[in-house]
């Protein structure tokens, strides 16, 4: 409790002529209403399914693996991501990389994520020193059976194609390469 | 006595009952996009065209849902609270004028008084000739000529309150309980400027009948050009009557939850809103006729008074349109307005509406008496509002009487920065 010295007492202002009339007032807040009533430009409300919303770039749907030039996995299969996933949803299996891919020396022969366990934090984003996984503008994920929400590889693979193709890379992607070992991808 | 064709009246009931029935439905649909239009939003848009058929999927729902009766409520007085608030408004309607409509025939004194020439033999005729035609004429409203008209009006309407009070009560709830004795002291205090706005309406007109009254202003002028005032007062008591905002303090939802609807559902709750929006059609026609002349407009009424269909649509329509008018009002005003605290509205309702009915039932008294212009009652009306607020400026408490507030005084280091 403040003393009392502390405390200055306030009094609201008088009303005015205008002001006790209500009136002129109820005039004045009516004028408005109306302006708002027939300004049908100024509606704010979109349609979802006929209006899709315009998302930014930096929103947290549904991971995509991406792919380099040579159509690729980029995933090196280090499990970063796995280990910084507060949900446990992402299995990965490593293998020897082929013989031909000189720059790596492991890549996933299996990558899942439940994407009914995550919780779409973009951990597994932040993570990742190669830039092979992302959160893109997917919002409206749906399926008919939990087995159909466990996205696999290729899977995962089809997200990055579905979205590069509409032009909804996800903001990291427009921004180029973030660290050394990662790359462009291509345009 | 008027006397009644019964098959005529049954189906006149049927016919009114018929159109009010689905225009409380689309006032609901009306309702919500006015409020969603005024915020930028679409409102109801998905059933059927632009959301048109939104009133019927409500009332399907309506029928169609369980009705809750809690264990704890008594559930005689539960029950009959919806009907009583829907069946009030609907009775109202009866001697609301909505079409075209004559005053019912003066009546001749038989038994006069020593002095006075006693009525002769071709007075009587004529009389007998008089109701003769007028029991042929068409008129728009359901029991035509009945003389306590508009004070039957308010002895039913003022019934509605019973079936908040009732639901209320039987709810055994504490927050239905308070919504109920909210809306008893609102009803009550406001039955007052009300019924006085009327009176000096009445004082010109000499009768209750509501024919009689679009008749007078018909010939003489519309009662909102004489008593402005009395018409302000009569809107504002209409709204706190109907329990519409800025006065629907009975179902603050901040406060109170549902207020006597917390514990209704289904198609209970559903009577409710009947009843509730029933009310704001026979208000806003009461508005129309006994302040804004009825049927009557400028004389243009008039154009087709020969075809008996073209006279009935036109001043049906002139009416309706005026009606429609009051009832998209209510809901621009609801979305306008805040509510009102409850103190503020009883000062509202004591201290400035009551005394201002008075005075206004004053001066159209002194104008009565005195046989003075119509007009100068218009000046008095207009000076007794505009002093009034001189008064709130000079004697006024600030706005509203709001408490004064505990400022905590900043330090004076943070002050300084």
């Amino acid at each position: 409790m403040p003393a009392e010295s502390e405390v200055t007492w306030v009094e609201p202002a008088k009303l005015g002529l205008f002001e006790q009339l209500y009136l002129p007032i109820i005039t004045d807040g009516l004028t408005t209403t109306v302006k708002h009533l027939l300004s049908v430009g100024s509606r704010l409300t979109e349609s979802y399914p006929e209006q899709e919303p315009k998302l930014p770039p930096n929103y947290r749907g549904v991971h995509r693996l991406n792919k380099d030039e040579q159509g690729r996995t980029k995933c090196v299969a280090c499990y970063m991501c796995a280990t910084a996933c507060p949900a446990h949803c992402i299995d990965i299996v490593a293998a020897p990389a082929p013989e031909a891919w000189k720059d790596r020396e492991k890549y996933p022969e299996t990558f899942v994520i439940d994407e009914l366990r995550c919780i779409y934090c973009g951990m597994c984003e932040e993570a990742c020193p190669v830039d092979a996984i992302e959160l893109t503008t997917l919002y409206d994920l749906t399926g008919l059976s939990r087995e159909q929400m466990i996205f696999d590889k290729e899977k995962l693979l089809s997200v990055f194609d579905q979205t590069t193709k509409a032009g909804t890379d996800p903001v990291r992607t427009r921004s180029g390469a973030l660290g050394p070992a990662s790359e462009a991808p291509p345009v | 006595m008027p006397e009644f064709d019964w098959l005529t009246l049954g189906i006149v009931i049927f016919g009114v009952i018929a159109v009010v029935m689905p225009t409380v439905g689309y006032l609901t649909l009306s309702e919500r996009k006015i409020s969603a239009w005024m915020q930028d939003r679409f409102g109801p848009n998905r059933v059927g065209p632009l959301g048109l058929l939104q009133p019927l999927a409500d009332g399907g729902k309506f029928f169609l849902k369980e009705a809750p009766i809690p264990r704890h409520v008594d559930k005689l007085f539960f029950l009959m609270a919806p009907a009583a608030s829907m069946c009030t408004a609907l009775v109202a309607l009866a001697v609301v004028p909505w079409g075209p409509t004559q005053p019912p025939v003066q009546l001749v004194a038989t038994v006069t008084e020593a002095g006075t020439p006693a009525p002769t033999a071709d007075a009587v005729a004529k009389f007998e000739e008089q109701v003769v035609a007028n029991k042929k004429e068409f008129k728009g409203v359901i029991l035509p000529g009945l003389d306590i008209g508009i004070l039957y009006v308010f002895a039913v309407g003022s019934l509605a309150v019973y079936g908040i009070i009732l639901g209320g009560w039987a709810s055994d709830n504490k927050y239905s309980l308070l919504g109920c004795l909210r809306s008893s002291a609102q009803i009550i205090s406001y039955e007052i400027p009300l019924g006085m706005s009327i009176v000096g309406v009445l004082l010109f007109t000499g009768t209750l009948n509501m024919e009689g009254m679009i008749d007078w202003q018909a010939k003489h002028g519309w009662f909102i050009a004489f008593q402005p005032l009395a018409f302000l007062l009569f809107m504002t008591s209409v709204y706190a009557e109907c329990n519409r905002l800025p006065f629907d303090l009975p179902e603050a939802e901040q406060e109170l939850v549902g207020g006597y609807l917390t514990e209704y559902g289904s198609l209970n709750f559903g009577m409710f809103m009947i009843g509730e929006y029933t009310h704001m059609i026979t208000t806003s026609l009461l508005m129309t006729v006994v302040f804004c002349g009825g049927w009557s407009l400028f004389g243009l009424e008039n154009l087709m008074a020969d075809s008996v269909i073209w006279n009935g649509v036109i001043k049906s329509g002139i009416i309706l349109a005026k009606a429609g008018f009051f009832l998209v009002m209510y809901q621009l005003v609801r979305w306008t307005i805040p509510r009102f605290r409850f103190d503020q509205l009883m000062d509202l309702a004591w201290k400035v509406m009551i005394p201002l009915s008075i005075l206004h039932l004053l001066a159209a008294m002194l104008v009565r008496e005195f046989n003075l212009n119509n007009w100068v009652l218009t000046g008095v009306s207009v000076a007794l509002f505009l002093s009034a607020g001189v008064l709130g400026v000079l004697f006024g408490k600030g706005p509203n009487n709001t408490p004064r507030r505990r400022v905590v005084k900043r330090q004076p280091e943070l002050a300084a920065r």
